[in-house]
């Protein structure tokens, strides 16, 4: 099979990933779209540790499973924070910072 | 040979189709199913390329822990879940231009780069996939990054709590 055949698939992946993290207001919505950004890296990685016949890119992705899902733990507790705050999930209604 | 294209492109369509309503759902409760479609996408595909173990490592932490989480968020966060129109805001049709124009630039990118590559499937690459290989590389070659690995997990554990703790 075709190396490219993975890693188009996985910049299709990829850039729905950026369109959900700039078009949804959600905070929870946003990290689920960093999910997909990360799940595609990782399908680049094992197709490359395929196309080398390497096993550092398995590993490599193992890592990044356990680096998303800290990821994943403390975001949802930032998204909390907001919501407990703000009394609002959306990503919008952060603007105190703004002058 | 044939049989594993059936397969890839049976995967890539769904995963596409999937990962469209993860970010255009209106449903945020939809949008997390889809996200479980993507990932055992994910970990068929790894299958397909003889990665058992992180297959299963994936089967595992993300269908298994990463989308519980994200219920629970949705939950407590107590997003609307019978279907809203409030999940965008209005800067959709510049979202689109970013993500057209990044995925423009990457194709072009990989092709130049790796057009005619191709994926061999032997012996070899079955066996470097098993779980025995992928362990003794791990705590062989890869031993201080595992290590580290572990202190950021219970670091980012730690501070999940103190943050969503109640004072």
């Amino acid at each position: 099979m075709q190396l490219n055949e993975f890693l188009i698939l996985s910049a299709v992946l990829f850039c729905t990933g950026i369109y959900g993290v700039l078009a949804r207001r959600n905070g929870v919505l946003v990290l689920m779209s960093i999910e997909l950004m990360l799940n595609a890296v990782n399908i680049n990685l094992v197709a490359f540790a395929a196309f080398t016949k390497n096993v550092a890119g398995q590993v490599f992705a193992l890592f990044i499973i356990t680096i998303a899902a800290a990821e994943v733990g403390v975001g949802l507790a930032i998204v909390l924070l907001i919501f407990r705050n703000l009394h609002s999930p959306d990503l919008d209604e952060v603007d105190q910072l703004k002058g | 040979m044939w049989e594993q294209q059936v397969a890839f492109w049976i995967l890539a369509v769904a995963m596409t189709a999937a990962a469209f309503g993860v970010v255009r759902s209106r449903n945020i409760v939809h949008a997390a199913l889809f996200l479980v479609a993507v990932l055992a996408g994910a970990a068929a595909l790894y299958i397909l390329l003889a990665a058992e173990f992180v297959a299963w490592v994936q089967v595992l932490i993300y269908i298994g822990a990463v989308v519980v989480l994200f219920l629970f968020g949705i939950m407590l966060t107590r997003a609307p879940m019978g279907g809203d129109a409030h999940l965008d805001n209005d800067q959709r049709w510049g979202a689109v231009v970013v993500g057209l124009f990044v995925l423009g630039v990457l194709i072009a990118l990989l092709v130049d780069a790796f057009g005619g590559k191709k994926i061999h499937f032997t012996n070899a690459l079955v066996s470097l996939g098993r779980t025995s290989h992928v362990g003794q590389d791990i705590f062989r070659v890869f031993v201080v990054p595992f290590e580290v690995v572990s202190m950021l997990l219970l670091a980012a554990l730690v501070g999940a709590v103190v943050l969503a703790r109640k004072d």
